[in-house]
């Protein structure tokens, strides 16, 4: 290869990795530094609505002002930390629930023949590719007062007026886990699928009881992709904001409706900003624990000959 | 009760619950009562009604736009870091690069939205664009399902035979050439499921349009999420009958391609 082919070979690759490099840096990573330097600024009425950090005093000096009163604040009011500890729970709910629902359905897709797995794959994935937003809706019809479940356990004779369950916290559990399943059963079933089952049939045959084969066997292999299901499902989790607002009560306090209220209702950007980085430092461990979980499991993938 | 009946039962149990709302969805459609919950008798007015909502057919008309804008841009960049991640080994900042896909696959939307609105607002107060409208929906749109089609294309790309574009290369075809003859046939399947997966992620996107977008650029999520924050609308059961019928046609087709591609090999 001639000197001239190798320097074109190199600037193609550079290309190639530059070009979405500056996109996803200008539209993704940049922003970041602006939120944090609007979370050091106060509301302004103004447009843009805060005040700029740099401004020139009478004197003709330069000044930089950064207040961090908003940091303050959202440490002391009350309001912000009992929407964080929501929201936290929340996503934490989620993770238990979609575990345990997704853990079976991952297991019995993965020992099915197969020209099974695949239709049963797409049975899972059908419900992500339609509306979120419409599906979700649905659950209103299916929890309010006069829905489907009320009627049915009525007509069954259970009850006699019908149960509250619409806006409420367990009706926005139910709705986050319905969301959120998809998420779950795919890394699981990925691992799961990889996974050695001559091992299971060693344990079997030395006499373990189902049980502890489970226990003892099929858990640990299967770590990882409960490692990676319950990330992929807890960090988005948090900052969900369509499903308590469509199922949960007026009380329903989350991280999501406090930043959407504080932009779209209060206009008070700075503090909305301060609440973003504050969600922001809180998300940067379970990130940085999926990505080495992530470059590990790609390690494995490639040792082998 | 054996382990075999238990993973049985819960497996049922999630499908069930996976496509309850979808019946219910599809079911109320067709009922003539406008209380959606009261069923009084098979009727398609809601239909008639829906393609007859000037509201919303702007709004899907702007949307299907952006989504068609949004999953080309997407598809195209998103190949490019798929493509990146998979062949070119260890490059300076790959653990970041894999790590930006990484995050904004996991990130909690309403973070991305906050931020992008920021960069746009303090963009336009600086130099006066962009105008938020259909282009800052694009935008954002096209950075957010470029991570999810460098997975797909990512995947594929990895599981492919190096020993092809090699040939090629011996036979003394450009790394471009090589790309777009043989690679690019290759991965042409994992590029449509990627552009299907962008588009339709952009269709459905309501909480980083909602920061994003102008008043004259309202995209059918906004429209919906603001019909059914005021309760049940029939016409939302229509519409979402259609989106599940036109996604069940598709995922039906590639599934026969699929079936047919293993028998035939």
């Amino acid at each position: 290869m001639s000197v001239s082919e190798t320097r074109k070979r190199a600037l193609g690759r550079f290309l190639v990795i530059a070009i979405p490099f500056i996109w996803l840096g200008a539209l993704f990573l940049a922003p970041f530094l602006i939120v944090a330097k609007i979370s050091l600024s106060t509301a302004a009425v103004a447009i843009p609505p805060y005040e700029p950090l740099i401004s020139w005093a009478e004197d003709g000096a330069l000044v930089l002002t950064l207040h961090v009163g908003n940091y303050k604040l959202i440490f002391s009011d009350p309001v912000y930390l009992i929407a964080y500890a929501s929201s936290l729970r929340n996503a934490a709910v989620t993770v238990v629930f979609t575990l345990l629902l997704g853990y079976p359905l991952a297991y019995f897709i993965a020992t099915r023949r197969e020209n099974w797995r695949a239709p049963l794959l797409l049975l899972v994935m059908l419900p992500f590719w339609t509306s979120f937003l419409i599906r979700i809706y649905a659950w209103i019809g299916i929890l309010k007062p006069n829905g489907v479940i009320n009627g049915v356990l009525i007509w069954l004779g259970l009850i006699d007026k019908p149960l509250m369950i619409l806006n409420t916290n367990f009706a926005v559990a139910v709705g986050m886990v319905y969301g959120y399943l998809p998420f779950m059963v795919l890394p699981l079933y990925a691992h799961l699928e990889k996974m050695d089952w001559s091992l299971l049939e060693a344990a079997r045959d030395l006499g373990a009881k189902p049980a502890r084969v489970f226990r003892e066997v099929t858990l640990p292999l299967s770590a990882p992709g409960i490692v990676a299901g319950s990330l992929l499902v807890f960090i988005p989790a948090v900052g969900e904001y369509i499903v308590p607002a469509l199922l949960g009560g007026p009380d329903t306090l989350t991280i999501g409706a406090t930043l959407w209220n504080e932009f779209f209702s209060n206009r008070d950007w700075p503090v909305a900003s301060t609440v973003a980085v504050a969600l922001i430092a809180l998300l940067v461990a379970p990130l940085l624990a999926l990505q080495h979980h992530r470059a590990k499991g790609v390690k494995t993938m490639s040792d082998k000959p | 009760m054996s382990a075999g009946k238990i993973v049985k039962g819960m497996s049922a149990l999630a499908l069930i619950f996976l496509y309850a709302p979808i019946l219910w969805i599809v079911v109320y459609s067709f009922n003539e009562s406008q209380l959606v919950t009261v069923w009084s008798r098979f009727s398609t007015k809601w239909y008639a009604a829906l393609l007859q909502d000037e509201q919303i057919l702007r709004a899907a008309r702007i949307s299907l736009e952006v989504a068609l804008l949004s999953a080309t841009g997407a598809t195209v960049l998103g190949t490019m870091v798929g493509y990146a991640l998979a062949r070119f080994g260890r490059f300076p900042g790959r653990t970041l690069f894999s790590g930006l896909v990484i995050a904004i696959l996991a990130i909690p939307e309403i973070i991305m939205a906050i931020s992008m609105l920021l960069l746009f607002v303090a963009l336009e107060s600086a130099t006066g664009w962009p105008h938020r409208d259909v282009q800052t929906i694009v935008m954002a749109h096209i950075t957010f399902s470029t991570a999810f089609v460098a997975v797909v294309v990512q995947t594929r790309v990895s599981e492919l035979d190096v020993s092809l574009e090699e040939a090629a290369a011996d036979l003394g075809a450009r790394p471009l050439r090589v790309f777009f003859l043989v690679t690019l046939p290759l991965i042409a399947p994992a590029l449509l499921s990627g552009w299907l997966l962008a588009f339709s992620l952009s269709l459905d996107d309501l909480v980083i349009t909602s920061f994003v977008s102008g008043p004259s650029s309202t995209t059918l999520p906004m429209v919906v999420f603001s019909k059914v924050r005021l309760g049940l609308n029939p016409e939302i059961n229509a519409l979402g009958t259609l989106i599940i019928l036109i996604v069940s046609l598709v995922a039906a087709l590639s599934l026969l391609r699929t079936m047919f591609r293993r028998r035939g090999a």
